[in-house]
């Protein structure tokens, strides 16, 4: 009987470490700056150049760093979803604006909503390898301590949306 | 002569022309220097090979023509020049990016199992098989015939060579 039901189980074991491998996504690498203080950065903004915004700006409050660029085409998907959250006024939200034209940016904006409190310009993508981003779009959840809580790569859906991104803001903001 | 140059005209005519292809001559640029330095590329390829490509995750950072890896490829150049160590460069990479970055993994309490599993396969395998030949050993041991079994292969044995005879 054993000998019969060991390679069965030792099937078992490996169709199970098979199943799990399914439902993983190698496109999904685990940010080291997960509960690390997000890098600091000093750009310009997009819509007044002159301008420019410090990540330190935003201590003190919770708030949504998004990576786009208007050659993006899944920041298409997504964006409809930022255009609500900011209506919704749960969190700022601002723009990271990646390796893109400014002119081309701003039409961009135009043509699909413009949720980003700020907008900034990182036209060489120097900030992009700070964050560790390599698949626009991605999507930062940043804390009053400026401490990175969440990343999401790919676009933002409803579902990350409903079942992490908003229960975490919800919970950062209760926090002092 | 193609063109028949029978007047003052079509000659200023032609070098019009000729001088309408000038605009052209801008489009050619002089080719992008991929070395600027060959010491520095030398290093950059020798580190960029070990990295992975995260867009296109089977491919190593120097073999890559994916944005992505231009820009490592190109922040590491700038950082070779600014003299720091591949050490740096690599870390400097791993604290942005993950482990997920090296094919090389480093040994840590996490990849423990990545790089002890084999060998601790090995040992169960290896163990397997001692305990099941000591255990055959023992069967082989232990088959002992009663008398009366011995009587019969005897006999069963003297009727063959009787049966060979005839």
């Amino acid at each position: 009987m054993m000998r019969y039901l060991i390679p069965l189980f030792a099937f078992m074991v490996l169709a199970a470490f098979l199943l799990v491998g399914l439902t993983l996504n190698p496109r999904q690498v685990p940010s080291p700056l997960i509960n690390k203080p997000a890098p600091k950065f000093q750009l310009d903004q997009l819509h007044e150049p002159d301008k420019n915004m410090s990540s330190e700006d935003n201590l003190g409050k919770v708030w949504i760093l998004n990576v786009w660029a208007s050659w993006c085409v899944a920041c298409r998907d997504e964006h409809p979803l930022l255009v609500q959250l900011a209506k919704s006024g749960i969190v700022p939200i601002y723009g990271l604006n990646y390796k893109d034209e400014r002119s081309t940016a701003l039409q961009w904006l135009k043509r699909y909503g413009d949720p980003y409190a700020i907008s900034i310009v990182d036209i060489d993508g120097k900030v992009g390898i700070d964050y560790g981003v390599y698949g626009v779009p991605e999507t930062y959840v940043i804390d009053k301590k400026g401490i990175i809580r969440h990343k999401q790569i790919g676009p933002v859906t409803v579902d990350s949306l409903e079942k992490t991104i908003i229960p975490l803001i919800k919970e950062l903001q209760q926090q002092v | 002569m193609i063109y028949p140059l029978n007047g003052v005209i079509k000659v200023t005519k032609l070098v019009f022309l000729l001088l309408l292809l000038i605009p052209l001559a801008g489009w050619a640029k002089e080719a992008i220097p991929v070395a600027e330095d060959p010491e520095v590329e030398k290093r950059m390829l020798a580190l960029t090979m070990d990295l992975r490509c995260l867009v296109c995750q089977n491919e190593p950072i120097s073999d890559s023509r994916a944005e992505f890896s231009n820009d490592i490829r190109r922040e590491i150049r700038e950082q070779i020049k600014a003299d720091k160590t591949d050490e740096e460069i690599v870390q400097f990479l791993v604290d942005r990016y993950g482990d997920f970055i090296l094919y090389n993994p480093p040994m840590k309490p996490t990849t423990i199992l990545l790089w002890f599993g084999p060998i601790l396969l090995f040992v169960i395998a290896l163990g397997a098989l001692i305990v099941h030949l000591r255990r055959r050993r023992v069967q082989v041991g232990e088959i002992s015939l009663s008398p009366e079994q011995l009587a019969q292969a005897e006999a069963l044995l003297d009727e063959e060579k009787k049966g060979k005879k005839v």
